[in-house]
Protein backbone atom coordinates (compact mmCIF):
# COMPACT_ATOMS: atom_id res chain seq x y z
CA UNK A 1 0.00 0.00 0.00
CA UNK A 2 1.16 3.39 -0.79
CA UNK A 3 2.06 5.77 2.26
CA UNK A 4 0.17 9.05 1.93
CA UNK A 5 2.07 10.87 4.56
CA UNK A 6 5.10 11.51 2.78
CA UNK A 7 3.95 13.91 0.88
CA UNK A 8 6.87 15.72 -0.84
CA UNK A 9 6.99 12.90 -3.29
CA UNK A 10 3.74 13.84 -4.80
CA UNK A 11 2.72 16.33 -7.41
CA UNK A 12 -0.32 16.24 -7.13
CA UNK A 13 -2.69 15.52 -3.66
CA UNK A 14 -6.55 14.53 -2.73
CA UNK A 15 -7.83 15.10 0.72
CA UNK A 16 -11.46 14.49 1.66
CA UNK A 17 -12.36 14.89 -1.76
CA UNK A 18 -16.02 14.67 -3.03
CA UNK A 19 -18.06 16.10 -6.03
CA UNK A 20 -21.48 16.33 -6.82
CA UNK A 21 -23.51 17.80 -10.10
CA UNK A 22 -27.10 18.50 -8.63
CA UNK A 23 -28.18 15.17 -6.88
CA UNK A 24 -25.26 13.10 -8.26
CA UNK A 25 -22.46 12.37 -6.48
CA UNK A 26 -19.92 11.11 -9.15
CA UNK A 27 -16.47 10.95 -6.50
CA UNK A 28 -16.63 9.57 -2.95
CA UNK A 29 -13.97 10.81 -0.16
CA UNK A 30 -11.01 10.46 -1.99
CA UNK A 31 -7.70 10.61 -0.37
CA UNK A 32 -5.21 9.89 -2.14
CA UNK A 33 -1.34 11.33 -4.11
CA UNK A 34 0.06 11.06 -7.63
CA UNK A 35 3.66 10.71 -7.63
CA UNK A 36 5.69 13.39 -8.62
CA UNK A 37 8.15 12.09 -11.36
CA UNK A 38 6.37 9.36 -12.57
CA UNK A 39 3.84 8.20 -14.70
CA UNK A 40 0.28 7.69 -12.91
CA UNK A 41 -2.97 6.01 -14.66
CA UNK A 42 -6.03 6.45 -13.61
CA UNK A 43 -8.39 3.58 -14.81
CA UNK A 44 -11.62 2.83 -14.70
CA UNK A 45 -14.53 2.06 -16.37
CA UNK A 46 -16.72 4.46 -18.40
CA UNK A 47 -18.54 6.28 -15.63
CA UNK A 48 -15.87 6.04 -13.08
CA UNK A 49 -15.46 9.57 -12.36
CA UNK A 50 -12.05 9.82 -14.14
CA UNK A 51 -12.58 12.75 -16.23
CA UNK A 52 -14.79 14.63 -13.48
CA UNK A 53 -11.23 14.03 -11.65
CA UNK A 54 -9.11 15.56 -14.27
CA UNK A 55 -11.02 18.49 -14.21
CA UNK A 56 -10.56 19.10 -10.77
CA UNK A 57 -6.73 18.79 -11.15
CA UNK A 58 -6.62 21.37 -13.49
CA UNK A 59 -9.05 23.34 -11.45
CA UNK A 60 -11.68 23.70 -14.56
CA UNK A 61 -14.54 22.45 -12.00
CA UNK A 62 -14.89 22.99 -7.93
CA UNK A 63 -15.06 19.96 -5.45
CA UNK A 64 -17.98 19.97 -3.28
CA UNK A 65 -16.14 18.77 -0.60
CA UNK A 66 -12.17 18.47 0.19
CA UNK A 67 -8.61 20.01 -0.79
CA UNK A 68 -7.29 19.68 -4.74
CA UNK A 69 -3.40 20.07 -3.58
CA UNK A 70 -1.48 20.53 -6.50
CA UNK A 71 2.13 21.53 -6.28
CA UNK A 72 2.04 21.93 -2.81
CA UNK A 73 -1.09 24.80 -4.07
CA UNK A 74 -4.30 24.26 -2.63
CA UNK A 75 -6.07 24.92 -6.26
CA UNK A 76 -9.39 25.00 -4.94
CA UNK A 77 -8.76 28.16 -2.78
CA UNK A 78 -7.32 30.45 -4.59
CA UNK A 79 -8.67 33.10 -6.81
CA UNK A 80 -9.85 33.40 -10.74
CA UNK A 81 -6.86 34.75 -12.18
CA UNK A 82 -4.06 33.37 -9.68
CA UNK A 83 -5.29 29.98 -11.17
CA UNK A 84 -5.07 30.81 -14.87
CA UNK A 85 -1.34 31.87 -13.95
CA UNK A 86 -1.14 28.50 -12.26
CA UNK A 87 -2.60 26.45 -15.38
CA UNK A 88 0.75 27.12 -16.87
CA UNK A 89 2.02 24.02 -15.08
CA UNK A 90 0.18 21.67 -16.78
CA UNK A 91 0.20 20.30 -20.22
CA UNK A 92 -2.83 18.45 -21.43
CA UNK A 93 -3.25 16.33 -24.57
CA UNK A 94 -6.80 16.01 -25.18
CA UNK A 95 -8.80 12.70 -26.68
CA UNK A 96 -9.30 14.50 -30.12
CA UNK A 97 -6.23 16.54 -29.64
CA UNK A 98 -8.18 19.43 -29.96
CA UNK A 99 -6.03 21.49 -31.86
CA UNK A 100 -7.04 24.87 -32.88
CA UNK A 101 -8.57 24.37 -36.13
CA UNK A 102 -7.84 27.60 -37.55
CA UNK A 103 -4.25 27.39 -36.99
CA UNK A 104 -1.73 25.14 -38.67
CA UNK A 105 0.49 22.89 -36.40
CA UNK A 106 3.68 25.45 -36.35
CA UNK A 107 0.63 27.86 -35.13
CA UNK A 108 -0.46 26.04 -32.59
CA UNK A 109 1.99 24.93 -30.57
CA UNK A 110 3.59 28.37 -31.12
CA UNK A 111 0.61 29.38 -29.79
CA UNK A 112 1.11 29.40 -25.81
CA UNK A 113 4.98 30.69 -26.06
CA UNK A 114 2.86 33.63 -28.38
CA UNK A 115 0.56 34.24 -25.19
CA UNK A 116 2.85 33.86 -22.36
CA UNK A 117 6.68 34.35 -23.27
CA UNK A 118 8.45 37.28 -24.12
CA UNK A 119 10.37 35.24 -27.27
CA UNK A 120 11.18 36.33 -30.48
CA UNK A 121 9.70 35.06 -33.47
CA UNK A 122 12.72 33.69 -34.25
CA UNK A 123 13.23 31.87 -30.99
CA UNK A 124 9.76 30.50 -30.62
CA UNK A 125 10.33 29.34 -34.69
CA UNK A 126 13.02 27.30 -33.08
CA UNK A 127 11.49 26.50 -30.15
CA UNK A 128 8.51 25.05 -32.27
CA UNK A 129 10.68 23.25 -34.71
CA UNK A 130 12.54 21.56 -32.31
CA UNK A 131 9.30 20.58 -30.16
CA UNK A 132 7.61 19.29 -33.49
CA UNK A 133 10.54 17.35 -34.30
CA UNK A 134 10.77 15.42 -31.23
CA UNK A 135 7.47 14.30 -31.66
CA UNK A 136 7.86 13.00 -34.75
CA UNK A 137 6.34 15.68 -36.91
CA UNK A 138 7.96 17.13 -40.51
CA UNK A 139 8.26 20.47 -41.50
CA UNK A 140 5.99 19.54 -44.14
CA UNK A 141 3.46 18.91 -42.11
CA UNK A 142 4.31 21.92 -39.50
CA UNK A 143 2.58 23.83 -41.81
CA UNK A 144 -0.76 22.07 -42.75
CA UNK A 145 -4.11 22.90 -40.63
CA UNK A 146 -5.65 20.19 -38.43
CA UNK A 147 -8.43 18.96 -40.79
CA UNK A 148 -5.28 17.84 -43.02
CA UNK A 149 -3.16 15.59 -40.53
CA UNK A 150 -4.57 12.28 -39.27
CA UNK A 151 -5.41 11.19 -36.08
CA UNK A 152 -2.16 10.09 -34.94
CA UNK A 153 -0.24 13.47 -35.79
CA UNK A 154 -2.86 15.30 -34.21
CA UNK A 155 -1.94 13.75 -31.18
CA UNK A 156 1.53 14.60 -31.76
CA UNK A 157 0.59 18.02 -32.28
CA UNK A 158 -1.80 18.51 -29.38
CA UNK A 159 1.75 17.18 -27.46
CA UNK A 160 3.86 19.43 -29.05
CA UNK A 161 1.28 21.87 -28.26
CA UNK A 162 1.64 20.42 -24.38
CA UNK A 163 5.27 20.59 -23.74
CA UNK A 164 5.44 24.19 -25.30
CA UNK A 165 5.83 26.10 -21.75
CA UNK A 166 8.05 23.63 -20.18
CA UNK A 167 4.99 22.01 -18.07
CA UNK A 168 5.37 20.13 -14.11
CA UNK A 169 2.52 18.20 -14.66
CA UNK A 170 1.34 16.51 -18.36
CA UNK A 171 -2.25 15.06 -18.66
CA UNK A 172 -3.52 12.70 -21.28
CA UNK A 173 -6.86 12.26 -21.58
CA UNK A 174 -7.99 8.95 -23.58
CA UNK A 175 -5.14 9.84 -25.79
CA UNK A 176 -5.12 6.86 -27.81
CA UNK A 177 -8.72 7.11 -28.65
CA UNK A 178 -9.97 6.51 -32.18
CA UNK A 179 -6.20 5.04 -33.05
CA UNK A 180 -5.48 2.06 -34.89
CA UNK A 181 -3.00 -0.58 -32.60
CA UNK A 182 0.11 0.29 -33.98
CA UNK A 183 -0.38 4.19 -33.92
CA UNK A 184 -1.38 4.01 -30.38
CA UNK A 185 1.79 2.08 -29.08
CA UNK A 186 3.86 4.89 -31.18
CA UNK A 187 2.05 7.26 -29.14
CA UNK A 188 2.44 5.74 -26.00
CA UNK A 189 5.98 5.10 -26.98
CA UNK A 190 6.16 9.07 -27.64
CA UNK A 191 4.61 9.74 -24.11
CA UNK A 192 7.44 8.06 -22.53
CA UNK A 193 9.93 9.35 -24.21
CA UNK A 194 8.63 12.47 -23.89
CA UNK A 195 8.24 11.62 -19.80
CA UNK A 196 11.87 10.12 -19.36
CA UNK A 197 13.49 13.34 -21.30
CA UNK A 198 12.00 15.56 -18.63
CA UNK A 199 11.70 13.43 -15.40
CA UNK A 200 15.08 14.70 -13.94
CA UNK A 201 12.86 18.16 -13.48
CA UNK A 202 10.51 16.07 -11.47
CA UNK A 203 7.88 16.43 -14.17
CA UNK A 204 4.73 14.35 -13.75
CA UNK A 205 2.71 12.25 -15.89
CA UNK A 206 -1.19 11.72 -15.43
CA UNK A 207 -3.06 9.52 -17.67
CA UNK A 208 -6.67 8.78 -17.99
CA UNK A 209 -6.96 5.94 -19.84
CA UNK A 210 -9.13 2.09 -19.98
CA UNK A 211 -6.78 0.79 -22.56
CA UNK A 212 -5.82 -1.84 -19.98
CA UNK A 213 -2.95 -3.74 -21.66
CA UNK A 214 -1.27 0.40 -23.09
CA UNK A 215 -1.36 1.13 -19.51
CA UNK A 216 0.43 -2.17 -17.82
CA UNK A 217 3.03 -1.54 -20.03
CA UNK A 218 3.94 2.58 -19.77
CA UNK A 219 2.64 3.01 -16.43
CA UNK A 220 4.64 3.19 -13.09
CA UNK A 221 1.63 3.46 -11.08
CA UNK A 222 -1.99 3.07 -11.48
CA UNK A 223 -5.18 4.25 -9.87
CA UNK A 224 -8.18 1.99 -10.49
CA UNK A 225 -11.54 3.49 -10.32
CA UNK A 226 -15.10 2.63 -9.68
CA UNK A 227 -18.15 4.39 -8.77
CA UNK A 228 -16.03 7.44 -7.87
CA UNK A 229 -13.83 5.24 -5.45
CA UNK A 230 -10.18 4.33 -5.73
CA UNK A 231 -10.46 0.52 -5.44
CA UNK A 232 -6.64 0.28 -5.97
CA UNK A 233 -3.72 2.83 -5.81
CA UNK A 234 -0.72 0.79 -7.16
CA UNK A 235 2.78 0.38 -8.68
CA UNK A 236 2.45 -1.73 -11.60
CA UNK A 237 4.03 -4.88 -11.15
CA UNK A 238 1.68 -4.68 -7.86
CA UNK A 239 -1.12 -4.69 -9.64
CA UNK A 240 -0.65 -6.95 -11.85
CA UNK A 241 -0.96 -9.47 -8.68
CA UNK A 242 -3.69 -7.83 -7.28
CA UNK A 243 -6.42 -10.10 -5.99
CA UNK A 244 -9.17 -7.32 -6.45
CA UNK A 245 -12.02 -9.13 -8.19
CA UNK A 246 -13.00 -6.12 -9.91
CA UNK A 247 -9.48 -5.47 -11.29
CA UNK A 248 -9.04 -9.05 -11.65
CA UNK A 249 -12.49 -8.49 -14.23
CA UNK A 250 -10.79 -5.75 -15.78
CA UNK A 251 -7.36 -7.48 -16.71
CA UNK A 252 -9.12 -10.38 -17.39
CA UNK A 253 -11.18 -8.46 -20.25
CA UNK B 1 -59.51 15.34 -13.64
CA UNK B 2 -57.24 16.37 -11.12
CA UNK B 3 -54.21 14.16 -12.82
CA UNK B 4 -54.90 16.57 -16.34
CA UNK B 5 -54.54 19.84 -14.23
CA UNK B 6 -51.73 18.23 -12.54
CA UNK B 7 -49.96 17.47 -15.13
CA UNK B 8 -50.42 21.06 -17.54
CA UNK B 9 -49.17 22.97 -13.96
CA UNK B 10 -46.06 20.57 -13.93
CA UNK B 11 -45.52 21.50 -17.38
CA UNK B 12 -45.74 25.08 -16.70
CA UNK B 13 -43.60 25.23 -13.94
CA UNK B 14 -40.74 23.44 -15.42
CA UNK B 15 -40.66 25.96 -18.63
CA UNK B 16 -41.01 28.70 -15.35
CA UNK B 17 -37.77 27.17 -14.55
CA UNK B 18 -36.50 26.60 -17.96
CA UNK B 19 -36.46 30.25 -18.64
CA UNK B 20 -35.59 31.66 -15.51
CA UNK B 21 -32.86 29.25 -15.77
CA UNK B 22 -31.83 30.30 -19.42
CA UNK B 23 -32.43 33.87 -18.15
CA UNK B 24 -29.80 33.44 -14.88
CA UNK B 25 -27.32 31.86 -16.89
CA UNK B 26 -27.65 34.64 -20.51
CA UNK B 27 -27.04 36.95 -17.32
CA UNK B 28 -23.94 35.34 -15.82
CA UNK B 29 -22.50 35.28 -19.74
CA UNK B 30 -23.47 38.97 -19.96
CA UNK B 31 -21.74 39.97 -16.95
CA UNK B 32 -18.87 37.99 -17.29
CA UNK B 33 -18.38 39.54 -21.11
CA UNK B 34 -18.48 42.84 -19.28
CA UNK B 35 -15.78 42.38 -17.01
CA UNK B 36 -13.59 40.68 -19.16
CA UNK B 37 -13.89 43.80 -21.89
CA UNK B 38 -12.34 45.78 -19.45
CA UNK B 39 -9.34 43.44 -18.22
CA UNK B 40 -6.12 43.46 -19.84
CA UNK B 41 -4.56 41.89 -22.43
CA UNK B 42 -6.68 43.59 -24.92
CA UNK B 43 -6.40 41.49 -28.28
CA UNK B 44 -6.50 44.27 -30.73
CA UNK B 45 -5.86 42.00 -33.42
CA UNK B 46 -8.47 39.12 -33.15
CA UNK B 47 -10.89 43.02 -32.95
CA UNK B 48 -9.35 43.63 -36.14
CA UNK B 49 -10.00 40.51 -37.46
CA UNK B 50 -13.75 40.36 -36.43
CA UNK B 51 -14.29 44.02 -37.92
CA UNK B 52 -13.04 42.81 -41.41
CA UNK B 53 -14.79 39.41 -41.19
CA UNK B 54 -18.42 41.34 -40.09
CA UNK B 55 -17.54 44.70 -41.61
CA UNK B 56 -15.49 44.31 -44.88
CA UNK B 57 -16.87 40.79 -45.76
CA UNK B 58 -20.84 41.95 -45.48
CA UNK B 59 -20.22 44.95 -47.61
CA UNK B 60 -21.27 43.01 -51.05
CA UNK B 61 -24.40 42.13 -49.24
CA UNK B 62 -25.52 45.21 -47.60
CA UNK B 63 -25.03 46.67 -50.82
CA UNK B 64 -27.28 44.61 -52.77
CA UNK B 65 -29.52 44.81 -49.64
CA UNK B 66 -29.59 48.74 -49.12
CA UNK B 67 -29.58 49.55 -53.08
CA UNK B 68 -32.73 47.61 -53.57
CA UNK B 69 -34.28 48.66 -50.51
CA UNK B 70 -33.92 52.17 -51.68
CA UNK B 71 -35.36 51.43 -55.27
CA UNK B 72 -38.31 49.72 -54.12
CA UNK B 73 -38.96 52.63 -51.34
CA UNK B 74 -38.56 55.09 -53.70
CA UNK B 75 -41.24 53.61 -56.12
CA UNK B 76 -43.55 52.66 -52.92
CA UNK B 77 -43.50 56.45 -51.76
CA UNK B 78 -44.03 57.96 -55.91
CA UNK B 79 -47.03 55.86 -56.15
CA UNK B 80 -48.87 56.80 -53.04
CA UNK B 81 -47.38 60.72 -53.35
CA UNK B 82 -47.70 61.27 -56.98
CA UNK B 83 -51.54 61.33 -56.66
CA UNK B 84 -51.50 63.84 -54.25
CA UNK B 85 -49.07 65.93 -55.96
CA UNK B 86 -46.22 65.77 -53.15
CA UNK B 87 -43.60 63.64 -55.24
CA UNK B 88 -40.97 66.53 -53.99
CA UNK B 89 -40.81 65.03 -50.79
CA UNK B 90 -39.87 61.29 -51.61
CA UNK B 91 -35.97 62.37 -51.41
CA UNK B 92 -36.38 63.72 -48.06
CA UNK B 93 -38.73 60.64 -46.27
CA UNK B 94 -36.50 58.03 -48.28
CA UNK B 95 -33.82 59.65 -46.34
CA UNK B 96 -35.43 60.40 -42.97
CA UNK B 97 -36.74 56.80 -43.30
CA UNK B 98 -33.26 55.14 -43.98
CA UNK B 99 -31.58 57.24 -41.14
CA UNK B 100 -33.88 56.47 -38.17
CA UNK B 101 -34.79 53.01 -39.54
CA UNK B 102 -34.40 51.23 -42.35
CA UNK B 103 -30.73 51.43 -42.48
CA UNK B 104 -30.47 50.18 -38.91
CA UNK B 105 -33.06 47.72 -38.85
CA UNK B 106 -32.12 45.90 -42.22
CA UNK B 107 -28.66 46.08 -41.50
CA UNK B 108 -28.98 44.68 -38.24
CA UNK B 109 -30.95 41.43 -39.75
CA UNK B 110 -28.69 40.96 -42.26
CA UNK B 111 -25.42 41.25 -39.87
CA UNK B 112 -27.63 38.67 -37.54
CA UNK B 113 -28.27 36.33 -40.63
CA UNK B 114 -24.92 36.31 -41.50
CA UNK B 115 -22.30 36.81 -38.57
CA UNK B 116 -24.43 35.83 -35.48
CA UNK B 117 -24.52 32.20 -37.22
CA UNK B 118 -20.73 32.62 -37.95
CA UNK B 119 -20.09 33.31 -34.46
CA UNK B 120 -22.54 30.02 -32.80
CA UNK B 121 -21.12 28.02 -35.40
CA UNK B 122 -17.43 28.89 -34.92
CA UNK B 123 -17.81 29.05 -30.69
CA UNK B 124 -20.18 26.11 -30.54
CA UNK B 125 -18.27 23.70 -33.12
CA UNK B 126 -15.03 24.76 -30.60
CA UNK B 127 -16.53 23.73 -28.01
CA UNK B 128 -17.46 20.31 -28.93
CA UNK B 129 -14.46 19.61 -29.92
CA UNK B 130 -12.85 20.98 -26.94
CA UNK B 131 -10.79 23.68 -28.24
CA UNK B 132 -12.05 26.03 -25.40
CA UNK B 133 -11.29 23.70 -22.68
CA UNK B 134 -7.87 23.41 -24.63
CA UNK B 135 -7.65 27.61 -24.30
CA UNK B 136 -8.83 27.46 -20.63
CA UNK B 137 -6.17 24.70 -19.83
CA UNK B 138 -3.34 27.16 -21.20
CA UNK B 139 -5.13 29.91 -19.09
CA UNK B 140 -6.35 31.93 -21.43
CA UNK B 141 -10.58 33.11 -20.44
CA UNK B 142 -12.41 31.84 -23.47
CA UNK B 143 -14.87 34.45 -22.92
CA UNK B 144 -12.09 37.11 -23.44
CA UNK B 145 -10.24 35.31 -26.28
CA UNK B 146 -13.79 34.35 -28.54
CA UNK B 147 -16.65 36.22 -27.08
CA UNK B 148 -15.20 40.31 -26.29
CA UNK B 149 -13.76 40.84 -29.99
CA UNK B 150 -17.04 39.46 -31.85
CA UNK B 151 -19.30 41.56 -29.25
CA UNK B 152 -17.00 44.11 -30.38
CA UNK B 153 -16.36 43.68 -33.26
CA UNK B 154 -19.95 43.90 -34.08
CA UNK B 155 -20.39 47.15 -31.89
CA UNK B 156 -17.99 48.61 -34.49
CA UNK B 157 -18.92 47.38 -37.65
CA UNK B 158 -22.59 47.77 -37.30
CA UNK B 159 -22.83 51.75 -37.23
CA UNK B 160 -20.40 51.91 -40.11
CA UNK B 161 -22.74 49.01 -42.12
CA UNK B 162 -25.76 51.21 -41.29
CA UNK B 163 -23.95 54.76 -43.08
CA UNK B 164 -23.34 52.35 -45.91
CA UNK B 165 -26.74 51.04 -46.20
CA UNK B 166 -27.35 54.86 -45.65
CA UNK B 167 -25.79 56.09 -48.63
CA UNK B 168 -26.46 53.21 -51.12
CA UNK B 169 -29.68 53.18 -50.25
CA UNK B 170 -30.23 56.94 -50.73
CA UNK B 171 -28.32 56.31 -53.99
CA UNK B 172 -30.72 53.40 -54.95
CA UNK B 173 -34.01 55.79 -54.50
CA UNK B 174 -32.21 58.42 -56.31
CA UNK B 175 -31.47 56.73 -59.78
CA UNK B 176 -35.19 55.52 -59.52
CA UNK B 177 -36.66 59.28 -58.47
CA UNK B 178 -34.42 60.80 -61.30
CA UNK B 179 -33.33 58.72 -63.69
CA UNK B 180 -36.71 56.11 -64.18
CA UNK B 181 -39.03 58.53 -62.33
CA UNK B 182 -38.40 61.95 -64.23
CA UNK B 183 -38.40 63.88 -60.73
CA UNK B 184 -36.55 67.05 -60.50
CA UNK B 185 -32.46 66.22 -59.55
CA UNK B 186 -32.66 69.09 -57.37
CA UNK B 187 -35.80 69.14 -56.04
CA UNK B 188 -35.42 65.42 -54.90
CA UNK B 189 -32.36 66.81 -52.72
CA UNK B 190 -33.16 69.85 -52.33
CA UNK B 191 -35.72 68.84 -48.86
CA UNK B 192 -33.57 66.89 -46.95
CA UNK B 193 -31.68 70.00 -45.74
CA UNK B 194 -34.77 71.39 -44.35
CA UNK B 195 -36.70 68.69 -43.28
CA UNK B 196 -33.47 66.15 -41.93
CA UNK B 197 -31.50 67.18 -39.03
CA UNK B 198 -28.27 65.12 -37.80
CA UNK B 199 -30.00 64.07 -34.60
CA UNK B 200 -32.18 61.57 -36.85
CA UNK B 201 -28.60 59.96 -38.66
CA UNK B 202 -27.58 59.82 -34.49
CA UNK B 203 -30.52 57.72 -33.89
CA UNK B 204 -29.75 55.50 -36.68
CA UNK B 205 -26.10 55.27 -35.99
CA UNK B 206 -26.93 54.68 -31.91
CA UNK B 207 -29.28 52.07 -32.69
CA UNK B 208 -27.24 49.81 -35.24
CA UNK B 209 -24.34 50.37 -32.18
CA UNK B 210 -27.18 48.52 -29.95
CA UNK B 211 -28.07 45.87 -32.63
CA UNK B 212 -24.39 45.35 -33.28
CA UNK B 213 -23.91 44.64 -29.40
CA UNK B 214 -26.96 42.49 -28.86
CA UNK B 215 -26.06 40.38 -32.17
CA UNK B 216 -22.25 39.81 -30.58
CA UNK B 217 -23.68 38.63 -27.22
CA UNK B 218 -26.58 36.48 -28.61
CA UNK B 219 -24.34 34.48 -31.13
CA UNK B 220 -21.68 34.16 -28.79
CA UNK B 221 -23.84 33.09 -26.03
CA UNK B 222 -25.10 30.51 -28.40
CA UNK B 223 -22.20 29.11 -29.25
CA UNK B 224 -21.16 28.63 -25.69
CA UNK B 225 -24.21 27.03 -24.64
CA UNK B 226 -23.84 24.57 -27.37
CA UNK B 227 -24.04 20.82 -26.29
CA UNK B 228 -23.58 17.62 -28.06
CA UNK B 229 -22.08 16.89 -31.71
CA UNK B 230 -22.91 18.41 -35.13
CA UNK B 231 -26.86 18.55 -33.65
CA UNK B 232 -26.24 20.78 -31.22
CA UNK B 233 -24.16 23.10 -33.52
CA UNK B 234 -26.80 23.19 -35.81
CA UNK B 235 -29.16 23.94 -33.26
CA UNK B 236 -27.01 26.90 -31.62
CA UNK B 237 -26.73 28.60 -34.91
CA UNK B 238 -30.22 28.48 -35.49
CA UNK B 239 -30.95 29.88 -32.07
CA UNK B 240 -28.29 33.13 -32.76
CA UNK B 241 -30.16 33.58 -36.04
CA UNK B 242 -33.68 33.28 -34.90
CA UNK B 243 -32.97 34.90 -31.61
CA UNK B 244 -30.97 38.28 -33.07
CA UNK B 245 -33.25 39.01 -35.48
CA UNK B 246 -36.17 38.84 -33.20
CA UNK B 247 -34.18 40.74 -30.88
CA UNK B 248 -33.27 43.46 -33.07
CA UNK B 249 -37.18 44.33 -34.20
CA UNK B 250 -38.27 44.41 -30.57
CA UNK B 251 -35.48 46.17 -29.14
CA UNK B 252 -35.55 49.03 -32.08
CA UNK B 253 -39.41 49.64 -30.93
CA UNK B 254 -38.52 50.51 -27.24
CA UNK B 255 -35.49 52.44 -28.51
CA UNK B 256 -37.30 54.19 -31.22
CA UNK B 257 -39.58 55.55 -28.39
CA UNK B 258 -36.52 56.13 -25.93
CA UNK B 259 -34.42 58.32 -28.60
CA UNK B 260 -37.60 60.07 -29.71
CA UNK B 261 -38.10 61.58 -26.31
CA UNK B 262 -34.29 62.90 -25.79
CA UNK B 263 -33.08 63.45 -29.69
Amino acid sequence: MINYTNEEIFSVRFKNLSKSFGEAKILYDLNFGIHRGKITTILGFSGAGKTTLMKLILGLILPTEGEVIVLDTVINKIGELELREFRRNFGMVFQYAALFDFLTSFENVAFPLREFTKMSEEEIKEKVLSLLDSTGISIEAAYRLPSELSGGMRKRVGLARGLALDPHIMLYDEPTSGLDPITTHVVYDLMRDTHRRNEHRGFTSIIISHDIHATLKYSDYIVFMEKGRVVEHLDVESFKKSENPVIRRFLEL
Amino acid sequence: MLAFFEKRITNLGETVMDLLNGLGSFTNFTLRTIFWTFKPPFRFKLLFDQIYFMGNKSIFIIFLTSSFTGMVFAIQIYLGFKAINTDSFIGPLVAIAMAKELAPVLTGLVVAGRCGAAMAAQIGSMKVTEQIDALEVMGINSYQYLAVPRILGAMISMPMLSAIFLIVGYGGSWVIGVKLLQIDPILYTQKISDLMRLGMVAEGLIKATVFGYLIGIIGTYQGFRVEGGAEGVGKGTNMAVVWGMITVLVVDYFLTSFLAKIL
